[in-house]
């Protein structure tokens, strides 16, 4: 059976074919305004790398902030729901899935088949979501993929007193006017925003097997300071910012079986 | 399952939590009608479980919807959690 995940998430549309235990494509494009033309973009650019037709697919899945305006699906499944099946599908004894894109925070917990047992979501706060470390990188002048690398040079930490994103950047900028090293700087920010995640994760309880997926999960900076304020090792699956759509894809095959 | 709808900023933490596991043997689903704005709607939930849930508009704004049921003194009952039979509605604030 060949089945396909559409996560519509607030920045990036995510498309994943999946035939059996076999990953057949991974496309993405920015949602921008128009989040339904992105999934049709994205979903032909999956079906021209999988040299598959729209006829070979069994059944189609969204996901995602925007999975209601899908065009190619009705069958949805939430981003909680998505976050934990993709997980515990790529590492069964995860119990805890923290979910970081752009613009907001998910921690769930799961149990032994993936179910979701408890979640919270924080989609109001910008100081804990992915978009807050791309405004201080811009404003350090330091590329993003750079940043995240920085904060582990840091042997320093640096309490941030602000409680918001807006603040935040107001202090950064009074840091480099202090002639703080940048590397300090980086570490303070990412302890900021997974400080904020971390008591969101407390709410639902964090197990012995964290995971973390969205696209944060590839910002080093940002994992090192989730385990040093989790006293946990945390692991991150491979491309992580598709194990929304991957969820989707599994659900859409469960569902139709 | 447990559902914490709400959000957390610089002030507090604002969530209402749902215990949904009873829901789907409530007849009545009292907390939609007893809620003043109207806070409460009854979703299928991934699981084909229909749950009580908080409606997506309100989610970003709990504390600011729900002060009217929370004068700071002589605090009353609050209606969703005096509603519901099951205990399953709480409030973190
Ligand atoms: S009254 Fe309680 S048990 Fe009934 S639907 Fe509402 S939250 Fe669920
Ligand atoms: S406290 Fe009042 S406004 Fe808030 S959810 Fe309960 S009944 Fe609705």
């Amino acid at each position: 059976m060949i089945t396909a995940g559409i996560d519509l998430g607030a920045k990036f549309v995510k498309v994943l074919f999946l035939k059996d235990d076999e990953v057949l494509a991974r496309t993405q494009e920015r949602a921008g305004f128009e989040p339904a033309e992105a999934a049709k973009r994205a979903f032909a650019a999956a079906l021209s790398e999988s040299g598959l037709t729209e006829n070979d697919l069994d059944a189609i899945c969204a996901t995602g902030a925007g999975r209601q305006v899908s065009p190619f699906t009705r069958e949805s499944i939430t981003e909680v729901g998505a976050a934990a099946r993709g997980t515990t599908y790529l590492h069964p004894s995860v119990r805890t899935v923290i979910d970081v894109g752009g613009e907001e925070g998910r921690a769930v917990k799961c149990g032994d088949t993936g179910k979701v047992e408890d979640f919270a979501v924080n989609e109001q706060c910008a100081a804990g979501a992915g978009s807050f470390t791309e405004t201080i990188a811009r404003a350090l002048e330091v590329p993003l993929e750079e940043f995240g690398k920085l904060s582990l040079k840091s042997t320093k930490t640096i309490p941030m007193n602000a409680q918001c994103a807006v603040f935040a950047e107001s202090e950064v900028v009074s840091l480099m006017h202090a002639k703080t090293p940048k590397e300090d700087i980086s570490r303070a920010v990412h302890d900021a925003i997974a400080s904020r995640i971390i008591s969101m994760v407390r709410r639902v309880g964090i197990s012995n097997e964290v995971a973390l997926i969205g696209g944060v999960a590839y910002n080093p900076g940002f994992v090192d300071a989730l385990e040093r304020g989790m006293e946990t090792k945390v692991v991150v699956p491979e491309h992580p910012e598709y194990v929304g759509a991957l969820g989707a894809a599994l659900t859409a095959r469960e569902r139709s079986k | 399952m447990k559902a914490n709808y709400g959000y957390m900023d610089g002030s507090g933490e604002y969530y209402i939590t749902i215990d949904t596991d009873p829901c789907n043997d409530c007849a009545d689903h009292p907390c939609v009608s007893a809620c003043p704005v109207g806070m409460f709607e009854i979703i299928v939930d991934d699981y084909d479980d229909e749950v009580a849930a908080i409606k997506e508009e309100n989610r970003k704004k709990v504390k600011y919807d729900c002060a009217p049921c929370k004068p700071v003194t002589d605090r009353p009952p609050l209606p969703c959690v005096k509603a519901c039979p099951a205990d399953a509605i709480t409030h973190s604030w």
